[in-house]
């Protein structure tokens, strides 16, 4: 772990208020694992106080990226930064993504921003195994599938893809699916995820799904982020150190 | 060596230097001596410890606010017994004083839990809460009640003979009335302050953003209430302050010192930034330094009010 100034080399804009930035940093571009997080000051002064926590999104030598929507006020400052600008970076933070594994099909299932951690579990697992990939958004602007493969897309409102929640769309591939030795990954809001894992539950998949709740330091002393576990109710899990990924078997949501 | 002596003495207890790290900060050590080390900094207060574990409260904990953050964490702890098997054989490894935080929904089981941690070598000092502002028994039911505090002071002494810090909350008119209670019970020093109670809605929901409604303040929006409590404790008390409240750098450490603290407690700024207690040692080392200092215990109590 790192807490380590990461330059801004470039800004994408990916489609509508969609940012993705890529920053220079060997040490944590050489360190972190897929579905992992970074937690950023945005600047020096008290607003805002806390550090914000971003999924790695990808690495690319000695660089790595990070997806956000400016909605709050870190993620708003953070879009107005420059190339150049350096961001004290603290990271890489949480347990990531178990990709390696005995299966054959990656089942990749992204909801809005919850795309953010998969172009680099795409990367990693690329050429190993299989990858169908459904990302899903409200509509048309929220569909993210940058760095994705094999990718079918549901909207809420059908401006793009499949009418429906991604969840749905998963459905109609059940049997797809079933035929396959398949892992199932999953970032994305709350509702979402929890219907993946009763989806997954419902077909015996093995999945994991990536969480958020909110949390004050992302490195375990401030014990805010507590998430529920499934069998072992006397005590909750962190999100920031236990997770954020989990066998969605292991937690409630 | 250093010309400075940053050395300082809360009551009975001696410390290397007046920087500790505040209880619900820093966990147990572990986490944060991967960025601060341990053997650098004058102290380290535990997560409060009960008498069994407690599981906490339901996310969601924490939220930001201008200047500073709520949490409503609940007290989350191994209790005692996993606290002893599991935790101080770690904080054992260092050459730091570990003061050890007690949390209780009962006088009794305040006592209890003293009994059985006063054996423990490692453990050098005791700071009581009776601050907490987030779990419905044994917090401020303690935290604003004089006679109370007196009582829980009173018979935890009865049990330790180590130093005793009694952690004091803000949410009363005049804390110096506490720290005299204190004083009289037997006492060593008081930690002032712990968090405000404060409270954010979600003007869409109009649902509290905290799942206790209720929460602690801290972080720098809190540091001039604090400050005014510990210079009200040093200008009505003769007991010993450690100031605690929004510490963002040692100018803010110099400042506590001067109305009146014998050491600090760092607290929100370990979750910002956990390799800031040590280079704040130095800044603070470097600032005695260049002011011809020879002792940065001289700083404690030096205001000069006309």
């Amino acid at each position: 772990m790192f807490i380590i100034n990461a330059q801004i080399s470039e800004k994408i804009e990916l489609g509508h208020n969609i940012f993705l930035f890529k920053m220079f940093c060997p040490e944590i571009a050489s360190s972190a694992e897929p579905g992992q997080f970074l937690n950023l000051r945005i600047n020096e002064t008290y607003f805002p106080l806390l550090r914000r926590p971003f999924s790695v999104c990808d690495i690319s030598g000695d660089h790595f990226y990070i997806l956000f929507s400016p909605f709050g006020e870190g993620t708003k400052q953070l879009a107005k930064k420059s190339v150049g600008d350096n961001i004290d970076t603290h990271g890489p933070l949480g347990k990531g993504f178990n990709y390696k594994g005995e299966y054959e099909t990656a089942v990749i299932v992204a909801g809005g921003l919850g795309s953010a951690p998969f172009p680099f579990v795409t990367r990693k697992i690329n050429n190993k195994k299989d990858i169908i990939s459904f990302v899903g958004g409200r509509s048309q602007k929220d569909v993210i599938t940058y760095g994705m493969e094999n990718v079918s897309t549901s909207t809420d409102d059908g401006s793009e893809g499949f009418e429906g929640t991604v969840v749905d769309l998963l459905e109609t591939k059940v049997d797809e699916l079933k035929s396959k030795n398949v892992k199932v990954f999953g970032c994305g809001p709350t509702p979402m995820l929890k219907a993946l894992q009763s989806f997954c539950s419902k077909n015996n998949f093995d999945c994991e799904i990536s969480t958020e709740c909110a949390m004050a330091c992302g490195f375990g002393i401030c014990q805010g982020c507590p998430i529920e576990q499934t069998e072992y109710k006397d005590q909750y899990l962190l999100v920031c150190s236990d997770g954020p990924v989990f066998n969605a078997k292991d937690v409630v949501l | 060596m250093s010309k400075v002596d940053m050395s300082v003495q809360v009551g009975p207890l001696k410390l290397r230097n007046p920087v500790m790290l505040a209880s619900g900060c820093v966990g147990y050590g572990n986490e944060i001596s991967e960025y601060t080390d341990l053997n650098t900094i004058g102290g380290i207060v535990t997560k409060s410890i009960s008498l069994k574990p407690r599981k906490g409260n339901p996310p969601q904990r924490i939220v930001e606010t201008t200047g500073g953050m709520l949490n409503a964490i609940g007290l989350t702890n191994v209790g005692v017994e996993e606290f002893v098997n599991s935790k101080i054989p770690f904080l054992k490894k260092f050459d730091v004083p570990v003061i050890c935080n007690i949390a209780a929904s009962t006088v009794k089981e305040y006592v209890e839990c003293t009994q059985i941690l006063t054996t423990e070598e490692t453990i050098k000092a005791f700071e009581i809460n009776v601050s907490c502002p987030n779990v419905r028994e044994g917090g401020l039911q303690f935290g604003n009640n004089v006679k109370e505090v007196g009582k829980v002071t009173g018979k935890v002494r009865a049990v330790t003979e180590k130093p005793l810090i009694i952690k004091l909350s803000p949410n009363v008119s005049y804390i110096s009335e506490f720290a005299k209670v204190v004083k009289k019970e037997g006492g060593d020093a008081v930690s002032a302050i712990n968090t405000l109670m404060g409270t954010a809605f979600d003007i869409n929901t109009r649902k509290p953003k905290i799942q206790n409604v209720n929460g602690g303040l801290s972080g720098p929006a809190i540091k001039p209430v604090a400050m005014a409590k510990v210079l009200e404790i040093s200008r009505n008390v003769d007991i010993p302050v450690i100031g605690i409240g929004g510490i963002m750098s040692w100018k803010d450490v110099i400042e506590f010192m001067i109305v009146g603290s014998s050491a600090v407690q760092i607290g929100t700024l370990n979750f910002i930034d956990p390799s800031a207690p040590g280079r704040i040692v130095k800044e603070l080392e470097d600032y005695c330094a260049q002011n011809g200092m020879t002792r940065i215990s001289d700083l404690t109590a030096s205001y000069v009010i006309d």
